[in-house]
């Protein structure tokens, strides 16, 4: 009892000392696992100043990162909308890594400390640990040892091709980081060590191997100008990674820029799950913080005044402007997520009879279990496609609006009510694939023989077409990585090429 | 188990490296931005300290992206409450469409609104980057150098006065302790052996090694060379010259607010950047009309009084206040704003014979900044452009406050010093 007592006057103290951290991590640990039954990766909690978190921000949380002009903007960036009172900093950062790594802002109460800590080291850290996107597309065990790798070999370069040169290496594969991205094969997983002789080994064999494959044979021009059959086609199959094309096959690119591209793609790969997933991440995160503290609220380690101070801050976190107020920045994903997931939760408890007509799966299940199974299994748009209730639409009051380029109005699609519920949820679900993000766009055939020119092809959906400006401007990255001339068609769904872009 | 790390006390400053590298990328635009900023209001912030706000643009990071414009796109939004199925709203007018909260999880940043703020120091690094002040070799050359000096860390060599005992003894304490650890070890591995023989001559052989060893750990001796350090000093040259600056004004009736404004703006130039180079600036107002008179700054500037257009009184005032004040080591400047209207033909010519003569030689420099439209040349600009040598003596025309800046670099680029 006494022990308790002890913990209990540590919490409620709104100063945290190291002491406090260590017994809220104690016992928020002991909670996850026995309550919640979450396997995580061990913990490495860092107290820092809000210009250390400034710092993180910068380099998107990783403790290192490659020197790179990007991140010297979004510092400033950042700086300017901290100091001018635009922005409030986040109370944590988490990042996917074994260990876990999560920065906690020094200036946070101890109740903030708590959430912070049930929030990022429990919530987050599970998810990172468990769920199918990061398990098959990124190595936590290796990031950071990774990213090491990355920075000394970036500065190598520097040192070796001048700053000018490597900077526009990377200028042009930041570009095309949306497009570095494998979906369907796994990355392996290798270790900077690894990393280090394998491009030792490979730089040599790779020239080896490009020769072989570009040796233009000037005999029979006639013939390869004509045939047009799909056996002299490169690719044989459209690739969709154009940065791990560009490292594979561009002819005339020196193997330390390749290397570039390869650190570019990997770090583009190792965020790949982190957009699919922000909003169930961010909901299994708050719901996670939100069961753990009621549950030591419940235990006794913390009092009412406590819970007073949680709540305010819980509340804030999930506070979802309507769409009409000038707060309204878009759906908040915390929200989104956490109801979602408490929904879940209710379904499996108290079922309606409109539950059990929607998600007959669920009823009277161990709500725990099916809890861990989403969050194991799905991505954003799969997860609301499959488990974004009626109830959730209804109480959000979520409805669709739909904005055709021909239109002069706004037409109201769907809203909460019989007929819109799947409407609503499908909507919902697409507005966060990847798909309706980013354009799709593959490399779909190099002129082999003669003027080793890169065609690209953009599938155009739902009428949506290229941004001209940009559109252009990522070409020159292309061209430049390429060394030859690059083309760009967008063509509709009948096949039909619609607009070319082209960079001599 | 967790780790918990305290990592207030490390690691700051790790986009220091980045922020440069950003920083040097929109270099020229910040050097193109200046100019601006000290034609608008604001020189007023960089003469008081703080931070200086240069916008810049051309930033955006080009990727792929749909035009946001084009095609079907279903929007979900949170809130409904008066909408039904099939409602038509009217599209929001000006090209805004419907850019914001599309549930992209991306920031957009409105390019323009980006804006770079620099420190005072880099504000003054780019602002005077290819500047300096006429003769100042000359000055200082003269001058006695003086030096300070500060701590740099520690070297393994140097004069005993500049032993520092502390950091020498940490050095000494781990070399103890790891030489200590060696003897240690060996002294455990011989006693292990001990134990296990019987016979009499190992043992005594041993115990004759234990001996050695036990003798040469109490020995180790408590300073070696390698052990000690001392405290590094640098030899920092400070400026102990002082520099005046003779601001002069003509006031009369025909300098407007505008004209006024020019002048204010190019000596608060010429006060940051003489701020720069000296220890000591010392600021003397003098403004005149027909009479000459020495006034605060903020009279100065501020004053309504006015009348005809007498020049040579305020250079007379100026030698004047010179030999008074200011001897052999103060370096003296003077920068002298007028319309150029005089009052007689007499009286520029005084002028002319007052700076060839009385001021010139005693002085470092001097500008003639003419602010009127170049429409004529004035009597003044006419007798002055006769001693005119850009060398210790220019003028210049300006009008408006985007002409002050190149006016300013021109008066004061770097030249080729060549030291006699």
């Amino acid at each position: 009892m006494t022990d308790k007592d002890n913990y209990k006057a540590m919490f409620c103290n709104p100063n945290w000392d190291y002491e406090t951290l260590e017994a809220a991590d104690e016992v928020i640990s002991r909670i996850g696992k026995e309550y919640l039954r979450l396997k995580t990766y061990p913990n490495q909690i860092e107290v820092v100043t809000s210009e250390q978190m400034l710092d993180a921000y910068a380099l998107t949380g990783l403790p290192t990162s490659y020197p790179h002009w990007k991140f010297g903007k979004d510092f400033v960036l950042n700086q300017n909308n901290y100091t001018k009172g635009r922005m409030g900093l986040s109370y944590e950062l988490v990042i996917n890594s074994n260990p876990c790594i999560s920065y906690n802002m020094e200036n946070n109460s101890t109740c903030m400390m708590l959430l912070v800590i049930a929030h990022a080291c429990q919530g987050h850290n599970a998810f990172f640990a468990n769920n199918y996107m990061f398990l098959d597309w990124t190595s936590a065990d290796s990031i950071v040892d990774y990213m090491a790798f990355a920075r000394e070999y970036i500065l190598k370069c520097e040192e070796e091709y001048g700053e000018e040169e490597v900077e526009r290496v990377l200028d042009a594969a930041h570009a095309l980081m949306h497009h570095g991205v494998d979906k369907y094969k796994k990355p392996s997983k290798v270790s900077a060590k690894e990393e280090t002789e394998r491009l030792k080994k490979l730089t040599l064999i790779k020239r080896e191997n490009y020769n072989e494959l570009w040796r233009t044979l000037p005999s029979m021009p006639d013939v390869q100008e004509t045939s047009n059959s799909d056996d002299h086609r490169f690719p044989k199959e459209p690739e969709e990674n154009i940065l791990y094309f560009i490292e594979k096959y561009a002819p005339a690119l020196p193997p330390w820029k390749r290397e570039i591209i390869r650190i570019v793609r990997k770090v583009a790969q190792y965020f790949y799950p982190q957009g699919a997933t922000k909003v169930m991440n961010e909901g299994f995160a708050t719901f996670t913080h939100y069961h753990i503290i009621n549950k030591m609220f419940d235990e006794g380690y913390v009092n009412d005044g406590f819970m007073l101070e949680f709540l305010k801050s819980h509340s804030s976190v999930l506070y979802q402007p309507e769409y009409k107020s000038k707060f309204y920045s878009g759906l908040n994903p915390y929200t989104l997520g956490f109801n979602i997931f408490m929904d879940i939760k209710r379904i499996c408890q108290e079922p309606t009879a409109e539950d059990k007509q929607w998600f007959p799966d669920l009823i009277g299940k161990d709500w725990l279990q099916q809890v861990h199974y989403v969050m194991e299994n799905f991505r954003d748009d799969s997860f609301i496609l499959q488990y974004l209730s009626p109830k959730v639409i209804r109480d959000m009051r979520l409805f669709t609006i739909v904005d055709c380029e021909y239109e002069d109005e706004y037409e109201i699609g769907a809203i909460h009510n019989e007929r819109g519920y799947r409407k609503v949820r499908e909507h919902l679900s697409n507005q966060y694939d990847r798909a309706t993000l980013v354009p799709n766009i593959q490399v779909t055939k190099v002129d082999l023989h003669r003027t080793s020119k890169l065609h690209l092809t953009h599938y155009i959906q739902k009428d949506r077409r290229l941004d001209a400006n940009s559109a252009k401007d990522t070409l020159d990255h292309i061209r430049y990585l390429w060394g030859f001339p690059v083309e760009l068609h967008s063509k509709n769904k009948l096949g039909i090429n619609e607009t070319t872009f082209e960079v001599k | 188990m967790s780790h918990i790390i305290d990592r207030r006390k490390n690691d700051k400053g790790k986009s220091t490296g980045n922020r440069q590298k950003f920083l040097k990328r929109v270099e020229h635009q910040i050097k193109r931005a200046i100019p601006d900023i000290i034609s608008q209001e604001s020189i007023k912030d960089t003469k008081s300290g703080g931070s200086v706000k240069v916008p810049v643009r051309g930033l955006e990071e080009p990727h792929f992206r749909h035009d946001p414009k084009t095609g079907k796109k279903y929007i979900v939004q949170p809130g409904n409450d008066r909408f039904s199925e099939g409602d038509r709203v009217p599209k929001p007018q000006s090209g805004e469409g419907s850019g914001r909260g599309k549930g992209s999880n991306s920031p957009q940043v409105t390019e323009d609104e980006f804006t770079v703020v620099l420190s005072r120091e880099e504000f003054l690094k780019y602002f005077f980057d290819d500047l300096a002040l006429p003769n100042m070799v000359k000055k200082l050359m003269e001058s006695t150098e003086s030096f300070s000096f500060r701590r740099a860390g520690y070297t393994r060599d140097s004069v005993p006065s500049r032993l520092n005992i502390k950091t020498s003894y940490q050095q000494s304490l781990g070399r103890q302790l790891a030489l200590k650890g060696v003897f240690d070890k060996k002294l455990k591995g011989l006693e292990e052996q001990l134990e296990k023989t019987k016979k009499k001559e190992e043992r005594e052989a041993l115990e004759l090694e234990m001996e050695k060893v036990r003798r040469q750990a109490n020995t180790i001796p408590f300073f070696e060379d390698i052990d000690l350090r001392y405290n590094n000093f640098e030899r920092v040259p400070i400026p102990v010259t002082s520099a005046v600056m003779f601001c002069i004004m003509d006031v009369s009736a025909s300098m407007g607010q505008h004209e006024k404004d020019i002048a204010k703006r190019f000596f608060t130039l010429l006060y940051i950047f003489l701020t720069r180079q000296y220890k000591n600036v010392e600021l003397v107002f003098i403004r005149h009309h027909t009479e000459a008179k020495e006034v605060s700054e903020e009279e100065f500037f501020n004053s309504r009084e006015s009348g005809g257009t007498v020049v040579a009184p305020s250079l007379k005032l100026m030698d004047k206040i010179m030999r008074e004040r200011y001897d052999e080591s103060w370096n003296i400047y003077c920068c002298q704003a007028s319309d150029g209207d005089v009052w007689s033909k007499q009286d520029a010519l005084e002028c002319k014979n007052l700076v060839l003569e009385t001021i010139l030689p005693n002085i470092q420099y001097m500008a003639y900044l003419e602010i009127n439209s170049k429409e004529r040349e004035s009597d003044l600009w006419q007798a002055y452009k006769r001693i005119s040598n850009d060398d210790d003596f220019a003028i210049r025309h300006v009008y408006e406050p985007y002409e002050i800046w190149p006016v300013f670099q021109g008066l004061f680029r770097k030249r080729s010093e060549v030291v006699s």
